[in-house]
């Protein structure tokens, strides 16, 4: 094997890759070659940074240089200064990690100092096309040790003693889940894994697959075993098409070394895995649906009970955990259910990752420990709030969750906490809003949303959703009277009691919550007949 | 089979533990409404009509889809419930053509009903309704998905019960309405014209063509089975004026609430003009209506003359497959044992 003295970690994340790093992967390949420097330095295109608003983004090891906006011009600069005559080149760093002069490294930046990478761990770290970088890592080391050292049921019971909760929005125990599958009775068990990321905004789960994939292969095989399952589903979005094919790279590749197949490690387990592909509607990320949608029929939620715990998919026992709930698990089976719980709360015990966007300097992907508060991410981590305005609300949980005024900046960040301040944690997506944000135009937005996505099954959210976009819009285009305030909120609570599935039920919190800390500017809407901001309306989120 | 005991609106009862709180309520002579229910389709939870209030939980509970429980308290008519049913109401209201004063499922349709039960005079909102071209490619019925609640019912008993899945739900959210595939048209499609997604349609949104104009409380209910076929399916004529002009499909035990084409529309031949209600027999190049006593006399007698002229093997019989076993039974009976032949067939062979 070569030793490299030096290695460039490209960012191939989305947002990178949009800003053209695939080419300055190519430049930085020609020109090593030309200098003949290519036994010397290699080039590893990782999954993403975080820091997407900074890209492209490149790091160089060993001295860990944070270059951003990094253009393919600068290619040649970085390796004739920094690469041949070991001299960082001080105008390519990104800005925190040049303070007074003081080169920091990444590790050292503001914006990574808060966070804690566990389900993150491997991105931006690895090639994730290669799955011996994922091995050398201690990747599929878990499942070893779950297949030649443990029961199916210690693996279970490790998981439910970590306190791992469920990230795709619920906070179920997924110790707790794997539990009731392992129970349920069938001949057939499957193992799903939702990948229908859906909400505006957000890229977690498609970071975590685009960077580090393995994880979560490696995961459901842990949870095969756990459940007596032998056949996995990856339920994603079809306009994710670098992760799907990352992810089929990874399969085969886990295929190829017999992680994934007949007879694991030697065992008598067998474990074996496919993608089905979403078309794009956010309702399948509903796991009922999203199950119909495997199935072949219109993804349609429907009333639960059965859980798919006991009729699932095909009407067989089905275990279905989202993205980063997996990307955690193979950690835990190796470093036990106490190191877990040794960051986070008691109730809500590791990391979550966030999809920082809107009013905010650093918009990108974070993963902070849990209970850090709103507070830390907004102003360290994410950099606090551009062009000098002022914070006016954070919308956690999506366009299902609520928004958060500046008096809940305290809170810790948890499962509970965010829900008893009238939000929720939803998958991840973390949106700010700073003074020049118009609130109802934001409800407008979200709710906009649901009436788009709502499947049409039953008419509280088919129509009730349509009817209260209604009286929104006609209160921001200045024709609302009074009496639609309560009529909104009427209705609102009717939707929230009577729709079948989540996404009815949470469609009017974005409402309730604006007009609950905000009252005054729907009233403003009302009595002014106009909007009292300049009127921008934020498609563009 | 195991019993729970669950009290419902403060009274006790004990129901087999497989039951839903809507049988339990059911037995219990309690009306609780449904709009997407259907005893013989897939609990479908949609139309949200039949939830109750269940001790413990915090949201309401589609009664349909939820199975009972020891020990579970349950409120079929409190407040709460009643004003998340009114809401619905409202809410299909409003995206529903106010016209049940020329409606033809006025009298049946379950939407005018519950509005009436629940005093839902008109909708309280405002806004877009829907405006869809109705289809009306089929010989046989209109879909008019301005009628539609999105029950669902149609749809699930072509694809559960018929097994023809000629249609669907296209597009989402407000716009989600019921038709072919690539909005082809029912006449395109496979639909093989069954009407049991007319038959089951609560409000006026797949309605067969009639011929007559006829107000549903105007006519009068017979039980009858289909004619058409030896399964025999049973059905409800629709009489007006000793005139038939419908029919609704009953549950019989032979054929579960549903019909075939024929027997679902086709009873026009029952009044027809043209049809034979009495025997003919030519006389003199002509046809002359007869007595039944005539007819039958005549035939026995040509039987009878044919037989000793030429003997048993020279007669062939040929029977319905309209007739049911019992009568194609006698048929063959006849012919064997009473002409003497063994030459009787059936048209369902050919
Ligand atoms: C409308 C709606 C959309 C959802 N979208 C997603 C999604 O995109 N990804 C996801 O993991 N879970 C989503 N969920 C939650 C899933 O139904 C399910 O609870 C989750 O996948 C379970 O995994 P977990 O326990 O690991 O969180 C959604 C739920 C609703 C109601
Ligand atoms: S709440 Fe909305 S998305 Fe969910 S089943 Fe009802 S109509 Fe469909
Ligand atoms: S008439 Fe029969 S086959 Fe045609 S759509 Fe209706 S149920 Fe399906
Ligand atoms: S057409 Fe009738 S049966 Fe079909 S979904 Fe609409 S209301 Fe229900």
């Amino acid at each position: 094997m070569n030793i490299y003295r030096s290695h460039v970690l490209i960012c191939g994340g989305t947002g990178c890759t949009s800003s053209k790093s695939d080419k300055l992967q190519e430049k930085f390949e020609k020109l090593l070659v030309e200098k003949e420097l290519d036994k010397e330095v290699k080039v590893v295109r990782t999954g993403c940074f975080g820091l997407c608003e900074a890209g492209p983004i490149i790091i160089v090891y060993p001295e860990g240089s944070f270059y951003s906006q990094v253009k393919i011009d600068d290619v040649e600069e970085i390796i004739e200064e920094h690469l041949l005559k070991g001299r960082i080149v001080k105008r390519l760093l990104f800005k925190d990690a040049i303070v007074e002069d003081i080169v920091k490294s990444v590790d050292e930046v503001d914006f990574y100092k808060k966070q804690k990478r566990i389900a993150l761990k491997n991105c931006g770290v690895i090639n994730p096309e290669d799955i011996d970088e994922y091995i050398a890592l201690d990747g599929y080391l878990a499942l070893g040790k779950a297949l030649t050292e443990m029961t199916p049921e210690e693996v279970i019971e490790t998981v439910k003693d970590s306190g791992l909760r469920g990230r795709g929005g619920g906070g179920f125990p997924t110790g707790l889940k794997w539990g009731f599958t392992a129970k349920a009775e069938g001949n057939q068990k499957y193992v799903l894994c939702n990948a229908d990321e859906g909400d505006p905004g957000a890229f977690m789960d498609r970071s975590i697959l685009e960077g580090d994939p393995h994880s979560v292969i490696e995961a459901m095989a842990l949870a095969g075993y756990a459940i007596g399952s032998n056949q996995g589903y990856v339920y994603i979005r079809a306009e994710y098409p670098i992760a799907v094919e990352r992810l089929q790279i990874a399969i085969n590749q886990a295929r190829e070394k017999g992680l994934l197949g007949k007879n694991i490690f030697g065992s008598d387990f067998d474990f074996d895995m496919e993608i089905r592909l979403g078309a794009g509607a956010f309702v399948c990320g509903e796991e009922t649906a999203l199950i119909a949608s495997i199935e072949g029929e219109r993804g349609m939620p429907r009333n639960k009970p059965p859980y798919p715990a006991n009729k699932g998919l095909w009407q067989k026992p089905t275990l279905i955990n989202n993205v980063e709930t997996y990307a955690n698990v193979a950690q835990i089976i190796l470093h036990g259910a106490d190191w877990f719980k040794e960051m986070g709360t008691e109730k809500s015990p590791g990391t979550k990752v966030f999809a920082l966007g809107g009013k905010i300097n650093n918009t990108g992907l974070i993963e902070i420990p849990m209970g850090t508060t709103l507070r830390e991410v907004i102003y360290e981590v994410g950099g606090g709030i551009p062009n000098g305005k002022k914070f006016k609300a954070v919308q956690t949980g999506g366009p299902s969750g609520g928004c958060i005024t500046s008096e809940s900046l305290d809170t810790p960040i948890d499962f509970d906490s965010l829900t008893s301040i009238g939000s929720m944690m939803g998958s991840g997506g973390m949106i700010v809003m700073d003074e020049d944000d118009c609130m109802v135009d934001i409800a407008r937005f979200f709710l906009d949303f649901t009436v788009e996505e709502s499947c049409g099954k039953c008419p509280p959210c088919r129509i009730g959703t349509k009817r209260m976009l209604e009286i929104l819009e006609k209160i921001t285009s200045g024709k609302g009277e009074p009496e639609d305030l309560d009529r909104l909120e009427r209705l609102a609570e009717n939707i929230k009691v009577s729709s079948l599935c989540g996404l009815g039920q949470t469609a009017p919190n974005p409402v309730l919550s604006t007009l609950k800390h905000f009252r005054h500017e729907y009233e403003a809407h009302v009595n002014e007949k106009r909007c009292p901001f300049p009127h921008l309306r934020i498609n563009s989120i | 089979m195991d019993t729970v005991i669950i009290k419902i609106n403060d009274e006790r009862v004990e129901v087999p533990n497989d039951f839903t709180i809507l049988q339990a309520a059911k037995k219990m002579g309690i009306d609780i409404p449904t709009l997407c229910y259907d005893e013989r389709l897939e609990s479908h939870a949609a139309c949200r009509m039949c939830v109750v209030e269940v001790e413990g939980a915090r949201n309401l509970q589609t009664s349909c889809s939820l199975k009972v429980a020891d020990g579970m308290e349950i409120k079929t008519h409190s407040e709460r419930v009643i004003q998340a049913r009114k809401d619905i109401l409202d809410l299909l209201w409003a995206n529903h053509p106010n016209d049940c004063l020329t409606c033809e499922k006025s009298g049946e349709c379950k939407l005018q009903e519950y509005c009436y039960k629940y005093d839902v005079k008109e909708t309280t909102f405002e806004g877009k309704r829907k405006n869809y071209e109705i289809d009306d490619s089929s010989p046989f019925f209109y879909n008019n998905q301005n009628k539609c609640i999105n029950c669902g019912k149609c749809v699930r008993v072509c694809s559960e019960l018929q097994h023809t899945n000629a249609i669907g739900f296209s597009e989402r959210g407000f716009n989600t309405h019921v038709s072919t595939p690539f909005e082809i048209g029912i006449d395109n499609s496979v639909c093989v014209s069954c009407g049991n997604c007319v038959s089951v349609c609560p409000v006026g949104a797949l309605m067969p063509k009639s011929k007559e104009k006829f107000r549903l409380w105007e006519t009068k209910k017979v039980r009858t089975t289909c004619s058409y076929c030896g399964v025999g399916c049973q059905m409800d004529l629709l009489v007006k004026d000793n005139k038939v002009v419908g029919v609704q499909p009953a549950n019989g035990p032979s054929n579960n609430g549903l019909l075939c084409v024929k027997g679902k529309f086709g009873f026009n031949f029952i009044n027809h003009p043209d049809r034979l209600n009495k025997p003919l027999i030519k006389k003199d190049g002509q046809f002359v209506e007869s007595s039944w006593e005539e007819a039958y006399g005549l035939i026995v007698e040509k039987v009878n003359n044919i037989k000793s002229e030429k003997g048993s093997e020279v007669f062939a019989g040929f029977t319905s497959a309209r007739c049911t076993n019992e009568e194609n039974y006698l048929f063959q009976k006849l012919f064997r044992a009473g002409i003497g032949t063994n030459s009787v067939d059936h048209c369902a062979r050919l």
